[in-house]
């Protein structure tokens, strides 16, 4: 993937930068929002993360009102100090898809924006996901692994649907406490990993090969080979 | 970055204000920009134009209507003669002029009839006053009657054959009284006008004095002396609403003030043990790993400490937020049933999984105006406090119904609970009582809940459960209560 990260903080765009391209990615850097506006403009970027306070006359808010007023869609991930609740409002309004506030783990960053750029590609009228021999029916609301059913709870359905639609892809705690529960804090108790642990019972223990998969120091992913 | 320095810059710009008024010592003002010397001035010209009013309307009422009878009186007097004229002709006016004169006891009309070239035919004027050239038109002359000087109201008249005829009126003793009327009105415009600048000199003492305390007060204040209170006389005059008013903002202040300092003096204690835990361990790290595998390891344990001490800040800014009211504006309708029902989802498992029971029951409806996001962090919080500290085996129950006006939520456990002393200050930033100094947590959760619960015109209760604890949110509803319908119930 292409990202662009507009940064100008050193350290931390250093950081970033470094994290991303060893996760495989291109990475374009900017240091003010001059020209971050201008690369964002003039090159095409799979996901742009965007720093809120810049340097240069423009700060990422006007860089990312900019952007949208020129039909420009790349996802943007807010990566902000700003960590007021009117804050992220204020950045999702102006057409950011994700809002991380800063000090902020390297993992949950690159989790966001590869979910991120994911979701673009299978917002179609999906009706079936499968990963592996795991398969959910969308419209019945059913579930089979290898041909067998399994009853899940509906917020377990959700839970399962989530990580299936993100299948790769790390998924951190406190996406699926916003994308499940839609809870934007995070609960003292590890209230997620009980969930998910639950829902592995169901859909991995009686069966030979592990689909859901603990990432250390991360999350959760799902996927059908072994990480 | 910045907002996470809130508590430092508020005491660094109280700082910043102190070291400003220290170095502006309160300087009088100039007499002309004295609020108290602008208010007796407008007294004083108000007092002034309403005093010029009165007199000028009784001046206008007497002087003014004495002449204007003056002037009808003659101009009948013309008309009666003009008659006698144009029947008679000039015999006949003189013969009225003459009876006239003889009928008139108190010897104040006047009459003077010339032929055209100015020779006196009839009257009692000896020559044709000085300075009157233009008939038809009033003057005010002095004139000479049998050797008297006076002075009269006259009007001359053209009459057909080339003769004038002047009539009028002696107008001396009205003349008189008017200048009776002018000194004494004159004289009652100087008490007056004295009488207004006492006034406005008592006025002003007054206004002063009334201020005088609020601005002492006040100024001790600014200069850092909160203990300060504005007196309040017990008039229950305006001045004293603006003294109650003053006092309350004072005790506010100083509330504020105290949170400030000791979330300055928590933090200090609070957030230098794992700092200083998470710098030891970098630092012995540095010195003493023989592999990479201690330095890595000892790295993601600093971490962790950071990432505690990161959780610590966030709490403490939000709390700072909701007390802030910032997010009043978000407020809105909502149904605390399925938000409640979700919360009990979400941690019954995790409770079953810790061999303990959660005993929930939601007694519908429950519309409250307020912040989903905030109620959900506040009983997700009692909910996290009771998870910790209940053992194996023991239940939680985790209530919410209307009483009367009020929506209570309670979370109730049967673990150590808070000992009578502490509970007062439970609730304080940082606060963690003797029994709970070995389980994780900040001390920030009751704060928080208290902070959730005050924005949303509530309160918390923390009770004894026999033993445990028994948390109480109590916030009014948006509605009184409708038929009871039980839901989300699960045993």
């Amino acid at each position: 993937m292409r990202i662009l990260v507009v940064e100008d903080d050193k350290d931390v765009a250093g950081f970033v930068v470094k994290g991303l391209r060893e996760a495989g990615h291109t990475v374009e850097h900017a240091d003010n929002g001059r020209d971050g506006l201008f690369l964002a403009a003039s090159e095409n970027f799979d996901a742009i993360i965007l720093d809120r306070m810049l340097p240069g006359g423009i700060d990422g808010l006007r860089l990312l009102e900019t952007l949208r007023a020129q039909d420009n869609a790349t996802p943007v991930v807010f990566l902000s100090a700003l960590s007021q609740v009117d804050d992220r409002v204020k950045g999702l309004k102006a057409g950011g898809d994700d809002y991380i506030t800063k000090p902020f783990a390297f993992a949950e960053l690159l989790a966001r924006v590869e979910a991120l750029t994911r979701r673009g590609k299978t917002d179609g009228p999906t009706t079936k996901l499968s990963v592996g021999d795991l398969e959910m029916d969308l419209l019945s609301r059913g579930v089979r692994r290898g041909g067998q059913k399994i009853d899940l709870q509906p917020r377990e359905f959700r839970l399962l649907e989530y990580l299936m639609r993100h299948a790769g892809q790390v998924v951190t705690r406190t996406m699926l406490l916003e994308g499940v529960w839609d809870y934007h804090f995070d609960p003292q108790t590890n209230v997620i990993d009980v969930h998910v642990s639950r829902l592995r019972q169901k859909i991995d223990k009686p069966f030979d090969l592990p689909l859901l998969h603990t990432v250390r120091n991360a999350g959760y992913m799902l996927r059908a080979e072994e990480v | 970055m910045n907002a996470k320095a809130a508590p430092a810059r508020i005491s660094n710009a109280v700082l910043r204000l102190d070291a400003e008024l220290d170095a502006q010592p309160p300087r009088r003002k100039p007499f002309i920009r004295s609020a108290g010397v602008r208010f007796a001035v407008v007294y004083a010209t108000i007092f002034g134009l309403s005093a010029f009013a009165l007199a000028f309307s009784l001046w206008y009422a007497t002087a003014g209507l004495l002449q204007r009878q003056v002037e009808i009186a003659i101009r009948n007097d013309a008309t009666a003669l003009a008659d006698h004229f144009s029947v008679g002709g000039e015999p006949s006016l003189i013969d009225a002029i003459n009876d006239r004169l003889l009928e008139n006891v108190d010897g104040d009309a006047i009459y003077l009839l010339t032929d055209p070239l100015g020779e006196r035919l009839a009257g009692n004027l000896d020559v044709w006053p000085n300075g009157l050239d233009q008939v038809d038109a009033w003057y005010e002359l002095p004139v000479t009657r049998k050797g008297t000087h006076s002075v009269a109201l006259l009007r001359a008249y053209a009459l057909d054959n080339g003769d004038q005829l002047l009539v009028g009126r002696d107008v001396r003793s009205r003349a008189e009284l008017r200048q009776l009327l002018r000194d004494g009105l004159a004289w009652a415009m100087t008490i007056m006008v004295a009488l207004g600048l006492l006034g406005a000199i008592v006025v002003r003492s007054m206004f002063r004095r009334m201020i005088q305390d609020i601005s002492i007060t006040t100024r001790a204040i600014s200069r850092g002396d909160l203990s300060r209170r504005v007196n309040v006389s017990g008039n229950g005059d305006e001045f004293d609403e603006l003294a109650d008013n003053i006092n309350d903002m004072l005790d506010r202040i100083t509330r504020l003030m105290d949170g400030v300092r000791e979330v300055s003096n928590s933090i200090a204690h609070d957030l230098r043990t794992p700092i200083t835990r998470a710098r030891a361990r970098l630092e012995d790290a540095a010195l003493r790993a023989d592999t990479q595998e201690d330095l890595r390891s000892a790295i993601e344990r600093a971490t962790i400490d950071l990432d505690a001490i990161i959780a610590v800040f966030q709490a403490l800014l939000r709390i700072a937020e909701i007390e802030a009211g910032a997010r009043r504006s978000a407020f809105a309708e909502i149904d605390l049933v399925p938000l409640l029902s979700d919360i009990d989802e979400l941690y019954h498992d995790v409770a079953e999984e810790r061999g303990l029971r959660l005993d929930t029951e939601i007694t519908g409806p429950l519309p409250l105006w307020g912040d989903r996001e905030l109620i959900q962090q506040a009983i997700t919080n009692l909910l996290d406090n009771a998870l910790k500290f209940s053992e194996p085996g023991a239940s939680i129950s985790f209530t919410a119904r209307t009483e009367g006006a009020m929506i209570a939520i309670e979370v109730a456990d049967h673990g150590p609970g808070i000992a009578d002393a502490d509970r007062d200050r439970a609730t304080d930033r940082f606060f963690r009582a003797e029994s709970a100094r070995n389980t994780a947590g900040s001390g920030l959760g009751l704060a928080l809940v208290v902070a959730v619960a005050q924005v949303h015109n509530g309160t918390l209760r923390l009770l004894d459960n026999h033993p445990g604890l028994r948390a109480v949110i109590a916030c009014p509803a948006l509605r009184p209560a409708l038929p009871e319908v039980k839901q989300g119930k699960r045993k």
